[in-house]
Formats: C-alpha cells, structure tokens, sequence
C-alpha cells in the first residue's frame, strides 16, 4: 500500500496531501482519460474500416478482439488502480464494487431490467405508440397461429425432451457395461458440440427428396424406396406429425448431454448395493428400475428440467429446416416472427413474457435451493 | 469419464454380446448422419445430385456395356424388336432383362435417345474431390454441372470470411464473461459489503431467464446507441446471457478454495487485486477452463443472438447465418452445405475431443442454465 495519510486528517491539508501524492492523481485522472481515449479510438476506427482482402480481414478481426479481451482487462486494471490511490477506508468499501460492480451493471442492462421493459413493452400495441392492456396475452392465447405453436412446444416437450432423457438413461446404462464405453459416450455426445444449424443441414440430407423417376439420396427416402414405399417430403407432409421428425434433431443432439451427466450419476451408486441385490435374486431389469432409478432420482430431475428449458426456447432447428412452415412453429420462432419479420414488438413481447413465466417454477426452486445453503 | 472395475457377474458372455451389440447398434444410428455429410463434402456435385452418399460403398449397380443409336426406321410407338428383346417403348424406358442377365435399357427420349445395354457389376463411386470445400470457402467465381447435364455459374460462398467472423465474436465472448464473472466471483466470495446476499440471490434467479426475454429490448438500447451490427454488441449481449451461470459456477469454485491461502497472502500484506490476480485465477484454471468451453460452443454454434443483433451486415455475418442461408436460398447445392456444415464443425469438434473431460464437467456442474 502506498503511503497515504490518515483518514481522519483536515481538510486544510489538501493541498499538502495533492502535492505529495501527484503520482496518484496521474494515475486516477490521466490515465483512465487516455485509456478510454484510446479505447475509443480504437473503436471508432474499426468500425469505419471495411477490409477489401483476406489478409486485412484478419488483421482487423485480430485487432478487435485484442481490443475487446484487452479493454476488458485494462478497464479493470485502472479502475482498480484509481481506487487504491484512494485513503485504505475508501479501498475497503469501494474496491468490492470494482469487482462485482461490471457483472451486476450487465446482468442489470442484459437480464432483469429487459425482463419488466419487455412486460411494459408488452402491454403497448405493435409500435408501442398505443396502450392495449392485456390484450396481446389475449392474442397469445387465442390466436390459431399461437395456438398451433403451444401445440408443437407440447409435442417437442412430450416426444423431445422425454426421449432424449430415456434414451441417454439406457445409453448410460448400456455403456457402464460396456468395454468400449469411452468411445461409444463420445460418438453420442458428439452432436451436442455442433451448431444447431449445421445438425439442421445433416438431417435436412436425411430426409432430401427427389422426385419418384430419380434415385434418391436422402437415406430416409432410399430406405423407403427399397422397401417398396414412395418418397415423401418428411417435414412438410402429414402435419402435425412431421414434427416428429424435426424432434428428432432434438433427440439427436439432446440425449448425449443426458448421457454424460446421468453416467456420472451411475458411477456413483456403491458397487455392493448392487452386489447385494444380485446376491437376493434381483435380475438386471429389477436392478435397473428398483436401485438405479431410484438412486439417481434427483438427477433424472435435474436434467428433465434442463433439458425441458432448453426444449421450451428450441428455435434454430425449427427456423432452418422449415422456417415455421407446414405447421412447424413453435413459441421461440413465432416469438422471432412477430418480433422481426411482422414487427409487432408489443405481441411479440407477450410471447417472451409467456416464455419467462413458464420458467418461473425453476427460477424458484432454484432460489429455495440456494438459500437453503449454509454457506452464504 | 473414467472406467469402474466390471464386475465378474456381468461378464456373462451372451449378456455383454447383447450390450455391446445395442450399444453399437445405437452409436451407428447416432454417427450415421454425420458420416453422410462428411462422406458427401468430398464427392463431386454430380454425383451428390445424382446418387446416394452410400454408393462410395462397394455395392451391385447396372453399368452401361454398350451403347448404340436404335435404327432410324423403327417404328417407336409400337411394340420394338432391339437387341433380341421386344417390348414398348415404355417398357424399353424402365429396361428389359434378358435371359443372361443383361438389361437393354432406352436413355433419353424417343426420338434422339440412346440404347444401353447394361451389366449389374460391383463398383464404387469414389470420385472425390476437395473441389466443394474450395468453392464454399472462397469467394471466388465457379462453374459446376448440374443434374440435368447443364453447366451453371455461381459464385463462392466466402465461408471463410464468416468462419473469421465467428472467431471474431467467439474468442472475446468467451473471456469476457469469464473476467467479469471470476472478478464477481470472487468479490461474492471473499468480499464484505451491503447488498451482497441480495445480489447473489439476483444471479441465481436471472440463471433460467430465458434470452427471448431481452432481445426486443436490448435492440432498441442498440438502434439508439448505433452499435448495431458491430462485435461489441454481440460480446456485450454473449456477456450479459452467459454471465450468471458463470458467475454462479465460479463462485462455487472460488468460494470452496482453501481459507488460510488466502489469509497467509492478507498478512503478507496483499490486495484483494493481486491475490485475484495472482492466487485465486491460476487457481481456479479447472473452472474456468470449463466453463470457457461450454461459452465457447455455446457462442461459436449460435444463431439467434446473431441473427437479431448482426442482422443483414454480409461483413460482419457469423457461419451458423451463412450456412442458414445457404439453406433457405439453395437448399439443394448439398455439395456446398455438406462442405460449410463441416468446416464449421471441425473447430468444435477439435474444442470437444481435446477437452472433454472439462466439458463434462462443466456440464456436471452447470445443468441449470436458462
């Protein structure tokens, strides 16, 4: 610490106290001046750059995340050098500040004050010039269009996220016993690292069809094909059951993450409970769904509720494969529709406080859970 | 994911053929997509349009033995006598077999086709190429063949531009919420000040807000800024939507570390700075790794936050944009979308399997986001 004078001095020594501590005021007005200057600059310059080649692409892209992970870092280091020029009772309570102080301005900007500017923004009309009450939420649930979309959100939820739990259940299972458990695990849980889009653009090659004269090369339709059947358009016929075959994308990518954290659950269950009910004549299904699931219970809970949050927002699947077409819509992509396409902030807002309620029963059981915790 | 010793029991033969034999069933029906579009990157265009992905297998196929102009005087629309077969055009038109095996097959239409004769022989389709990944990357000009024999102009697809972008926002959206998150992280932990428990306990309900929530609204503050359409913006909104679940994973983290390390370095005459900075992040590598991770691909995968907050700017557009494009404009061109949708795989494919084991962790302790 540097040594500054106590607190408790007079103010007539101000002067003395300026004097001796230039340094300081370099350092807590200067410098955060030219940093933000430079920041600023910075800034303003990439965005007024469009680089023609390849070469001076990625010399921008290298500036600008030198820019953003270094001004991240430098605002950080001055405002933190700004307080400790400050007397120690100033450091003590301001310096807290310094560290929570960005992650709770963000989570402010980003999070919570959206979620009520959304709800007053839902209240409006669809540019917000009018004030219309309820009746958005109205619209939400009466209108065909919505209606249809809670319908597919109940079907994505009913078959998605249902499967996607009971298939990584048994793959678990499965792969606890088998001797190439590491390599089977990684291959399922391999979609779970793709993008939402590029497992759209795989399965739309699943199900391509081509017209009855010509050979098919979607795998979905050859296999119908050989089998004597007609080539089919999967995701635009049969509604509402082409749906299902949007879900199982969902499954597709879902049940890895199922996988991974219910096998670490298995792998907790003491090895002698199971010796001992195999020792009394249990055979392995009784093992399975009277020791097993009972045991990871709080885990099966735990990843149905992820998995069904996640299922509630699915949207890039939906908006690439079939844009909402042939009754493929679901809450997250009538929410982007009205909010971007027909621009109706004031619907659109609806649907996300729609969204946020539905998830409000987590929200509190997460809060219960945490202040149950001794610790804080 | 580590292995527990299997117990004698279970090693019954017939049972572990049963397990093993699901399991690979399941692990084919999980990796067979991903083959097809691997598999279909590296073929020609024509033969993608025309022939499955699966025909680079060796497998029985009619190929052409001979070939000849059926003779001008024959009459096409009665029953025609070629190549010791007799049939209808029609018939001719689907191929008629003949005794040793043979099959005479009218290509084309009646006037000017073509008469085949064909032979079912084992072959493989293996004409492969790097040709599709040229065109999607570059943003040059090309011309392909097209299923009905034409030949077409398009141009390339920039992929690598978009591929750039994406680094672009990915790399400052991973470490910023982590820098936020580990200094919040630590001032929860190790911090005396008021409002602390109440702000804690905002973190932990903001953890399943979903994002929908904030997007009409943090657009607006955007339109108004002018920052629409540049990285920060999308750094900043990555930042705000991953930050309570990092912050709350890392606090788990930072707050568990060991009491007296950081009271040896208070009496040593630390700050709070230099212990965060020298102590508690090498400290925390394992959390934070593992949360970078799953920022990481959650960012690098992205789509909505990117469409709603980059828009229409073709310059600063990220892959998942690109390729949702090439899927709505030209469903069809498989040879570009197989292509853009492996190269844009192949980052986080490298990210996965070279950190698995903080991925999964990272997951093990975070299975609560919003």
């Amino acid at each position: 610490m540097k040594s500054v004078p106590d607190a408790k001095e007079k103010p007539t020594n101000i002067l003395e106290w300026l004097i001796s501590n230039l340094a300081g005021l370099f350092i807590s007005v200067a410098m955060p001046i030219i940093t933000f200057g430079v920041l600023i600059i910075v800034f303003k310059w990439l965005r007024a750059t469009t680089p023609n080649t390849m070469t001076e692409k990625v010399l921008v892209s290298l500036v600008a995340i030198v820019w953003g992970v270094g001004g991240a870092l430098i605002l950080y280091l001055i405002s933190n050098k700004v307080v400790e020029q400050l007397p120690p009772k100033w450091v003590k309570l301001l310096q807290p500040f310094i560290f929570v102080g960005p992650a709770v301005v963000i989570l402010l900007w980003y999070l919570a004050l959206p979620a009520a500017r959304t709800f007053w923004i839902s209240l409006f009309n669809r540019d917000g010039t009018q004030f219309v009450g309820l009746s958005n939420y109205v619209a939400v649930f009466t209108e065909r269009d919505m209606l249809e979309a809670f319908r597919n959100n109940v079907l994505w939820i009913i078959f998605g996220a249902s499967l996607s739990v009971i298939a990584g259940l048994i793959i678990s299972v499965l792969a606890d016993r088998s001797k190439f458990e590491n390599l089977a695990k990684s291959l399922i849980f391999l979609p779970m690292a793709i993008s939402m889009v590029g497992a759209g653009v795989i399965w739309n090659f699943i199900y391509e069809v081509k017209d009855v004269a010509d050979p098919q090369i979607g795998l979905l339709n050859a296999i119908m094909v050989l089998f004597g059947g007609k080539p089919q358009a999967w995701t635009a016929l049969n509604q509402p059951w082409n749906n299902l075959f949007l879900i199982v994308i969902l499954i597709w990518m879902q049940t890895g993450y199922a996988m991974v954290i219910f096998s670490a659950a298995i792998k907790g269950i003491p090895e002698e409970l199971i010796e001992a009910s195999r020792v009394d004549g249990a055979n392995e299904l009784q093992i399975f769904f009277r020791i097993m699931i009972p045991y990871i219970m709080g885990t099966i809970i735990t990843v149905s509720t992820t998995v069904i949050i996640f299922t509630l927002k699915i949207f890039d699947v939906v908006w690439v494969m079939t844009g909402g077409q042939f009754g493929t819509h679901v809450i997250a992509t009538q929410f982007y529709r009205q909010a971007f396409t027909n621009q109706n902030k004031g619907f659109a807002s609806a649907i996300a406080i729609v969204l946020l309620i539905a998830v409000v029963p987590v929200m509190i059981y997460n809060l219960k859970q945490f202040s149950g915790k001794e610790a804080f | 994911m580590s292995k527990k010793p299997k117990s004698a029991k279970t090693k019954s033969k017939l049972g572990s053929l049963l397990v093993n034999g699901i399991l690979l069933l399941i692990v084919l029906l999980w990796t067979i997509p991903t083959i097809g579009v691997f598999v279909s990157s590296f073929r020609d265009p024509f033969d993608i349009q025309t022939s499955g992905w699966w025909s680079v297998f060796p497998h029985k196929e009619w190929v052409k033995i001979d070939e000849f102009k059926p003779a001008d005087d024959l009459d096409r629309d009665s029953v025609m006598k070629i190549a010791g077969v007799s049939g209808t055009f029609a018939e001719f038109r689907a191929g008629i077999l003949k005794p040793d095996g043979e099959k005479v097959t009218w290509v084309g239409n009646k006037r000017l086709g073509m008469i085949q004769i064909q032979e079912k022989k084992w072959v493989t389709r293996t004409k492969f190429t790097l040709d599709n990944y040229d065109k999607v990357l570059s943003g040059k000009k090309y011309v392909i063949k097209t299923s009905s024999g034409a030949t077409k102009e398009f141009q390339g697809d920039n992929f690598s531009g978009a591929l750039l972008n994406s680094l672009t926002v990915a790399i400052p959206a991973t470490v910023i919420p982590i820098l936020i998150a580990a200094f919040a992280a630590y001032g929860f932990a190790w911090m005396q000040f008021p409002g602390r428990r109440i702000l804690f306990v905002l973190i932990v309900a903001l953890l399943v807000v979903p994002l929908q929530v904030a997007l009409v609204p943090i657009l607006k503050d955007y339109v108004k800024l002018d920052l629409n359409g540049t990285f920060l913006a999308v750094w900043l909104a990555h930042t705000g939507f991953g930050l309570p679940l990092a912050t709350y994973l890392l606090f788990n983290y930072i707050s568990g570390l060991p009491r007296d390390i950081l009271e040896s370095a208070f009496i040593d005459g630390a700050s709070h700075f230099t212990i965060f900075m020298r102590l508690i992040l090498p400290l925390s590598v394992p959390a934070l790794a593992s949360f970078a991770i799953f920022q990481f691909l959650w960012v690098w995968n992205d789509y909505l936050v990117a469409l709603v907050f980059i828009g229409a700017k073709p310059d600063v557009q990220v892959f998942t944009m690109r390729l949702a494009e090439i899927v709505g404009s030209r469903g069809n061109d498989w040879h570009l979308l197989t292509a853009g949708a492996f190269v844009s795989m192949v980052l986080p494919l490298i990210v996965f399997f070279s950190l698995q084991r903080y991925f999964v962790r990272g997951l093990l302790a975070g299975s609560v986001k919003g």
